[in-house]
């Protein structure tokens, strides 16, 4: 009885992990499929003369935006905007949230209260005055006008996740530091960064994700031939112009799709640990 | 005495935290609360293409609610909404009881179940755009094993397209709940499985009856979390299904977004995306309430 339980738990568990998984099989399948198999086999048949052509088409050959060369540009720039923006956003929240977590004053909480608040904001509500502000700014169309905008976006979150941390942090640890003469940068610096480094890891993870993922910031702020592979993707899959290269666009979906899916697998559980926390953020 | 490489200068006490704070309080005073006035104010002007300072009232939120596209988008979101955080939670609280009942090879389930998670949602639209094209994907597959008049072509229906945005939604997001059910689960005193045991009550009794109401809070939050999602849905329609056939899939997101940025209708869209905020806001003031009222005590 017991066992034959354990049998339909595992049947149940199995089956919805292939129903998940589908949908990828069924992408990577037809990434390796020349396009005669696909317009005349099936969806589940496996790819009778698997070759890598749609792979390599979709990364160097084909068309976006009247753009020859593939996806590898726009592919280099998400690592262009992602890059910076990660760091710049991480300082800022890791500071940011170390400051709030002293409640040195009533006004910290205040600050903390607007910005758990700022987390549910849609994009669109603030989307045309951050235009103005980015291009009076003079970084309108710019890779650091999308790294700016990436940083207030992001801002909440690391700092929701940096401060909730260092609340943890014994009191007498810092007292201590302070005993010994250390300031608010030499603690943050010497003794809170060390200590936070698995929140960090967290943070770093999760603001990948977030930053590679989006489309809708890099549509509207990154200029022509500046915008990231979400962007080109979607241009690509959606464009009604001539024949459509289904395997390339299953191979440069999985492109674009690949290097989150890596983070996702190297970091395992610190993704599960972040999305709990930052799951606020759409 | 202090570190060796000090300066000698010193901020007076309390300058320090108050300055590395200068930045965090800019971006959120101008970026989030005086953005959102400028916005409300925008919606209660004629702009079109650029903004204009000639005061209309409620004229924008008057032609919001006339028009028909509007309304098509909110229902949408009504029903995308309402599907996708019930399967999401329904769903991800099943697969959190399964995981929980003591499974081998835990960690690949949860790892796949997740999996979805870390895409983004264009590649999820496109992924489903394949499975869905009534020519090639499943419908095609399954006329192809012989059942010819099988029909799933709720793609390009224009009365169905919205339920396959919720499917793909579903499809992405269930990790999400499936995590937050399953810390849930984790976090419940095992003496009341013992007792429950001891009494001899089933298994699924002491889920509905015990466990359940005892993981409120976590319902609450999986709710407030996929709905805030579910309005800000923008990306997912977008590669899915463009809003179309016509606008029969469009989202008040997607909506807001086109007005803004190609249809040159600003106070149109400013209104739109006010209305947006307002619906998050319903949604979200008594989760915050809670929250902020919590950070208080502790």
């Amino acid at each position: 009885m017991n066992r034959m339980r354990r049998g339909a738990l595992h049947l149940l568990l199995g089956t919805a992990a292939l129903t998940v998984l589908f949908p990828l099989l069924v992408m990577l399948s037809t990434s390796l499929k020349p396009l005669e198999e696909i317009n005349n086999g099936s969806l589940f048949a496996l790819p009778r003369e698997p070759t890598l052509a749609a792979w390599q088409r979709a990364w160097g050959e084909v068309c976006i935006s009247g753009d020859c060369s593939g996806l590898s540009v726009w592919f280099a720039n998400s690592f262009a905007i992602v890059l910076p923006a990660l760091f710049g956003s991480l300082a800022l929240g890791a500071i940011t949230g170390y400051a709030l977590s002293l409640r040195s004053s009533r006004y910290a909480d205040l600050l903390f209260a607007a910005l758990l608040i700022g987390l549910f904001i849609p994009p669109q509500v603030t989307l045309y005055p951050m235009i103005v502000l980015v291009r009076e700014l003079g970084l309108f169309g710019s890779l650091g006008g999308l790294i700016f905008v990436h940083m207030v976006w992001g801002l909440a979150f690391v700092t929701l996740l940096f401060r909730n941390f260092f609340l943890s942090v014994p009191r007498d640890l810092l007292k201590s530091a302070r005993i010994d003469g250390a300031g608010f940068l030499p603690t943050f610096w010497y003794i809170m960064l060390p200590l936070s480094l698995p929140v960090c890891a967290v943070a770093l993870v999760l603001q990948f994700t977030y930053i590679w993922n989006d489309f809708l910031l890099g549509l509207t702020f990154a200029g022509l031939g500046r915008q990231p592979v979400t962007v080109a993707l979607n241009t690509l899959a959606g464009s009604q112009f001539g024949p459509q290269e289904y395997n390339v666009n299953m191979a440069a979906t999985m492109i674009a799709a690949l290097p989150t899916i890596l983070v996702y697998f190297l970091s395992g559980r610190l993704f599960v640990r972040g999305i709990a926390a930052g799951a606020v953020k759409g | 005495m202090g570190h060796p490489n000090a300066p000698r200068w010193r901020l007076p006490r309390g300058a320090a935290p108050a300055l590395a704070l200068v930045p965090a309080t800019a971006i959120t005073f101008v970026c989030f609360y005086l953005f959102i006035g400028w916005t409300f104010a925008i919606s209660l002007t004629g702009s079109r293409l650029l903004p204009s300072w000639d005061f209309v009232g409620l004229e924008q939120y008057r032609r919001l609610f006339a028009s028909t596209r509007w309304w098509v988008a909110m229902e949408n979101l009504v029903v995308y909404g309402g599907l996708f955080v019930g399967g999401c939670i329904l769903l991800g609280y099943l697969l959190a009881i399964l995981i929980d009942r003591g499974v081998r090879a835990e960690g690949v389930f949860r790892t796949v179940f997740m999996l979805p998670l870390s895409m983004s949602f264009i590649v999820t639209g496109i992924i489903w755009q394949w499975m869905l094209n009534p020519g090639l994907g499943i419908q095609q597959a399954v006329r192809g094993l012989g059942w010819e008049e099988f029909a799933f072509n709720w793609l390009v229906r224009a009365d169905r397209s919205i339920y396959t945005v919720a499917i793909a939604g579903i499809w992405q997001q269930v990790g999400l709940s499936m995590a937050l059910f399953l810390a849930g689960l984790r976090g419940i005193d095992p003496n009341i499985w013992k007792a429950t045991r001891v009494d001899g009550i089933p298994t699924w009794r002491v889920y509905w009856d015990i466990i359940t109401p005892m993981l409120r809070a976590t319902f609450f939050t999986t709710t407030i979390l996929l709905f805030s999602l579910a309005v800000k849905s923008f990306d997912l329609v977008v590669a899915l299904t463009g809003g179309g056939p016509g606008f029969s899939s469009d989202l008040p997101a997607r909506f807001v977004m086109e007005h803004i940025l190609t249809r040159q209708e600003l106070g149109l869209g400013a209104a739109g995306a006010f209305m947006m905020l307002c619906t998050i806001a319903a949604a979200v003031a008594p989760y915050l309430y809670l929250q902020i009222r919590q950070g208080r005590n502790a």
